[in-house]
């Protein structure tokens, strides 16, 4: 569990990272969404993002496997519940609370694939040409996709969600390898926190700011 | 602090033996001293009932001073009841009103099955600790004390994981009913002293596969086990733990 944590969290830097390129259009009139747009084309054309697109298939799926086992699981281990439960006095809720937000996260990961990764890689995407190459006009997709209210306000949800399953996520992962010395604890705690605030901050704005037309 | 008496409502769980379904009883317990203990108060109740020829209560208790690990009762919601880092039997009535109700189960765990009322059964920790819980010394003479130097910190570190009683409230408290804070506490106390060295790998690895035998979760890392430990055992433990059997698994001769 902790290990395929690590590996998505590694994986939601390139992600976030890839995808900021939209925000290019802010700083500059003339991009008209090509830096990301050539961003994409790379991750889609190059075998080795190809390749580890695989390994991060397999990565999410054992995460999915590992989490659904040990939610069910552990529920099984007290048949006859409290009459006064503990609640909030000794952990947090998000804490608890991991296997509903993954479970809120998957159903956001197939409308997310159904919206992007299906037609890029399958379907088709229409076509754009930048620097005399052909490429798939994602950045087009993308606004398309997200002048739907509907659609920015699961994203905006579904990012809520990755940030309170990051708050937990990032520092048990560590714990969960064995990381115990108090100056990296601190460190890794500090980083998490960092991480599950930007980063589901960073894939937010991505939604909300083509649909109020701040990225053009 | 002031003395004072108080009138309280009990809403006790009531279970005839481990096949008995159960079920909540009430009792109105009268003139309470502030200065008794939450066990003492539970004596007071059960001579009444055994005056009016009814059966008493079942709770487990030995020591009485907190270091013994028997009393077990899960008090409004809270292992321990609401004092931190003390034992059912440490905790006073001056932490009750008068006018309380005060709700009390049994840890509730399958892997520690109700015997009777608030008494459950926890051998499962018995044989964690005979899965692994032991070092090698060599028979004769006790070796000076000094003789084996150990790094200060260390020593502290392992002093403060075998405060550990063994009470099962890190169970009670998970919403995983995992062991994991105990035998963290166990692996630990062992694996930082010299004398723990010769079975550090075996041990780990035998005692967890014994935790999961027994039918505990598995830990989520959640911190609730740490916040009602009476003798507020670390979570650095688990990570430790999970650490040693990483290094364990990995490295292990058989």
């Amino acid at each position: 569990m902790g290990l395929t944590g690590i590996f998505l969290i590694l994986f939601l830097v390139v992600h976030v990272g890839l995808n900021a390129c939209i925000f290019a259009t802010i700083f500059n009139e003339d991009d008209h969404g090509q830096m990301f747009n050539k961003a994409a084309h790379f991750m889609g054309s190059n075998w080795v993002p190809r390749l580890l697109e695989i390994g991060l298939f397999v990565g999410i799926f054992l995460h999915i496997i590992q989490g659904l086992m040990l939610e069910f699981q552990n529920r099984g281990k007290r048949s006859v519940k409290y009459e006064v439960s503990f609640g909030n006095r000794g952990s947090k809720w998000y804490s608890r609370s991991m296997g509903l937000l993954g479970t809120i996260l998957l159903i956001f990961f197939i409308i997310h694939w159904k919206q992007f990764w299906i037609p890029s890689r399958f379907t088709g995407v229409e076509e754009t040409t930048i620097d005399g190459k052909q490429m798939h006009d994602l950045f087009s997709l993308m606004k398309e996709t997200f002048a739907e209210p509907w659609v920015v306000i699961v994203y905006v949800l579904a990012c809520i969600s990755l940030a309170y399953h990051l708050l937990h996520g990032f520092q048990s992962a560590f714990r969960t390898i064995g990381v115990r010395n108090n100056r990296y604890l601190k460190l890794v705690n500090g980083l998490g926190v960092g991480f599950s605030i930007i980063v589901p901050l960073l894939f937010a704005l991505m939604p909300v700011s083509m649909y109020f037309g701040w990225v053009n | 602090m002031e003395h004072y008496t108080m009138n309280l409502k009990l809403k006790v769980w009531r279970q005839k033996n481990a096949k008995s379904s159960g079920g909540f009883e009430s009792y109105d317990v009268s003139n309470i001293s502030s200065e008794m203990s939450f066990l003492e108060m539970f004596d007071v109740l059960n001579e009444r009932l055994i005056r009016e020829g009814k059966e008493p209560i079942a709770f487990d208790h030995d020591c009485r001073e907190g270091i013994c690990g028997m009393c077990s009762m899960y008090i409004n919601g809270k292992a321990h009841g609401p004092w931190q880092g003390t034992t059912t039997c440490q905790l006073h009535m001056r932490a009750f009103k008068d006018g309380d109700t005060i709700v009390v189960e049994p840890w509730r765990a399958n892997a520690f099955p109700v015997i009777k009322d608030l008494m459950v059964d926890r051998t499962a920790f018995d044989r964690i600790i005979q899965a692994g819980g032991y070092i090698s010394v060599n028979t004769g003479n006790a070796v000076d004390a000094n003789a084996i130097p150990i790094e200060k910190d260390k020593a502290d570190s392992s002093f403060a994981a075998a405060a550990c009683i063994g009470c099962g409230a890190c169970v009670a408290a998970c919403k995983n009913s995992s062991a994991m804070l105990f035998v963290s506490a166990k692996v630990s106390h062992l694996a930082l002293l010299p004398q723990g060295a010769p079975e550090r790998k075996t041990r780990v690895l035998d005692m967890i596969a014994q935790m999961d035998k027994e039918g505990f979760g598995s830990c989520t890392n959640t911190g609730a086990c740490e916040a009602v430990c009476p003798k507020e055992i670390s979570l650095t433990n688990i990570a430790r733990l999970n650490g040693e059997y990483l290094t364990a698994g990995l490295t292990v001769d058989k």
